[in-house]
């Protein structure tokens, strides 16, 4: 991993987000890759895996509710936080600030769509 | 002479086959066109977009520099990321994730609050005189890579002439290419030179007001960078005369000093290069002057231009309105972007400039009254060794703590690294609890005066 990068180090294995805690930021990875998984009583089920650039936990900016996945890094990962009280105050001023994040839900959303029917 | 649109409406909105023009590749040109292209496409609007710029960031040393201190701020880098923008690691010279601040009385690291490194240090350019890691990208670069990946079309050439025409704008370049646009857009900086040729299409422009300021570069090992300046940006606030600020910033091989103050001239970098706290920062078997590469007297936007934009002209960034002293890219993104909604959302006209555009222009130039008013309780700190131990007293105190509310070391953050609004770090000065936490370190300091007297 270079030492260049921005945001926090994860080692291969961390969790960078676990399933039902609660959370209020957007992380960005910078470099590296992360699999997200979804928790079934004792089991994981690998729903995704996301790549530089890619974008986590976009729900806890707009819900309430605890995490709905588990993510952790695979290999190193360099993964910035954004924090929920500068983005909002950021969208307020420029709501254009909003359209890759809209893009992205409502790929994924398609995504879970094609799975589900 | 031949024109080479064909393509010209006497409408002030841009529609499909529009040509715009951007002269200068710097971080407002690049996020400008960066944007326009973006929009346009979720628009479904067919642009031409031209980015004319005479200097190859890819040149070391000052022939391929913007003059800047490079530092991209903890707040842009955040909006950038959510943007889709990643600075890689070739184009990041260094990830920041605290600050040392250096008084007379003492130093102390403040920390970021995630213990991230949240804030970049790069070169605008390929980097200083010496430079030869060919591994290694310019900023200014990597955004003009972006911008070409969106569709731009680079063009190396200076613009010598602005003529305005019925329905466009023709530029006539050094190469004696001539084009007519429907909108041109400024980001040329500071340049005199090429800020006059926009008082020939926008009339009414005024050249934005300016300071000189002071950027050198020190190199030394990387290992040695590790030992003495970490992954810390070092402040100094010092009692000497006409200097504000003064930092040095590690990258790479490098280390930047930046002095801001009013005309900064060679003595009084002198003057601060001799005080013992720069001194103590640096190996003390080091000759400082035999590790300066390159050295220069840049100038910055202190005070907003007036009618930046008229009928199918635009300036941004730096050429219209920056943040005082910091986060001048910070600057060039707000302005760029608010630029490219304008014209591909609104249109290219004076009035939809003035209703779109200038409220962003308006917002940094109001922050800057605010910022003039906090540098100048900063020097009235800066010569006072009461008021500074009290600071320092403060922040001790915060960095023992667990939490959030850390009010001294976040204003001190936010004021020396440009993230937030200067109209915050004013209103979180005001906070009673704030004000509360200072006044019983003044109180502390002043009795420790009295015992020890």
């Amino acid at each position: 991993m270079k030492k260049n990068l921005l945001g926090r180090l994860y080692k291969d294995g961390e969790t960078v987000i676990k399933q039902g805690e609660v959370g209020d930021c957007l992380y960005v990875i910078q470099e590296g890759k992360v699999e997200v998984y979804n928790e079934l009583g004792d089991q994981e089920v690998k729903i995704a895996e996301l790549g530089n650039k890619e974008f986590f936990g976009e729900m806890g900016l707009f819900e309430k509710d605890v995490r709905s996945c588990t993510v952790r890094a695979v290999g190193d990962a360099k993964i910035l936080t954004i924090d929920k009280r500068n983005f909002y105050k950021t969208i307020q001023k420029d709501p254009t600030l909003a359209y890759r994040l809209l893009e992205k839900m409502s790929f994924r959303l398609r995504e879970a769509n094609k799975k589900v029917f | 002479m031949k024109l080479t649109t064909e393509h010209s409406t006497n409408n002030m909105e841009l529609q499909d086959g529009s040509h715009i023009a951007v002269i200068g590749g710097g971080p407002a040109g690049s996020f400008f066109s960066y944007f326009a292209l973006d929009f346009a496409q979720r628009f479904g609007l067919d642009i031409h977009l031209d980015i004319i710029e005479a200097k190859d960031f890819n040149k070391i040393g000052p022939a391929g520099c913007n003059h800047c201190g490079g530092i991209v701020s903890e707040s842009l880098i955040q909006m950038l990321s959510a943007e889709g923008i990643v600075l890689p690691s070739n184009v990041i010279r260094r990830g920041i994730e605290s600050y040392t601040l250096h008084l007379e009385q003492g130093t102390h690291v403040i920390e970021t609050p995630l213990k991230e490194q949240r804030i970049a240090a790069m070169f605008r350019g390929f980097g200083p005189l010496g430079s030869s890691d060919s591994e290694l990208l310019s900023f200014d670069n990597h955004l003009l890579d972006l911008c070409q990946k969106m569709g731009a079309n680079i063009i190396i050439d200076r613009v010598t002439e602005a003529k305005r025409t019925e329905d466009g704008i023709i530029l006539r370049t050094k190469n004696n290419q001539e084009k007519k646009y429907d909108l041109v857009v400024g980001a040329v900086g500071l340049n005199p030179n090429t800020l006059n040729l926009f008082k020939s299409i926008s009339p009414k422009f005024e050249s934005p007001g300016t300071t000189k300021t002071y950027i050198c570069e020190f190199e030394m090992p990387g290992e040695v960078i590790d030992e003495y300046f970490g992954n810390s940006m070092h402040v100094f606030l010092l009692n000497l005369p006409h200097i504000k600020f003064g930092a040095l910033i590690p990258k790479g091989n490098y280390v930047t000093l930046v002095l801001l103050g009013s005309e900064i001239s060679k003595d009084i970098v002198e003057n601060f290069m001799n005080s013992k706290a720069v001194k103590d920062c640096f190996p003390p078997d080091l000759d400082l002057n035999k590790v300066t590469t390159c050295h220069c007297f840049p100038k910055v936007n202190i005070r907003g231009a007036r009618s930046a934009y008229a009928d199918r002209v635009i300036l941004i960034g730096d050429s219209a309105s920056s943040k005082l002293y910091k986060n001048g890219i910070g600057a060039a993104y707000m302005t760029g972007k608010a630029a490219a909604k304008t014209v591909i959302f609104n249109g290219v006209s004076k009035k939809d400039f003035n209703k779109y555009y200038q409220p962003v222009c308006r917002e940094l130039n109001l922050d800057n009254a605010l910022g003039k008013f906090i540098f100048m309780v900063t020097s009235v700190i800066q010569k006072s060794s009461y008021l500074k131990s009290s600071m320092l007293k403060t922040v001790n105190k915060e960095q023992r703590r667990m939490g959030q509310n850390r009010r001294m070391s976040a204003v001190l953050w936010d004021t020396f690294t440009g993230s937030a609004p200067y109209k915050d770090v004013f209103f979180r000065c005001l906070h009673p609890a704030f004000l509360a936490s200072l006044g019983g370190s003044m109180v502390q300091v002043l009795f420790n005066k009295n015992s020890t007297k």
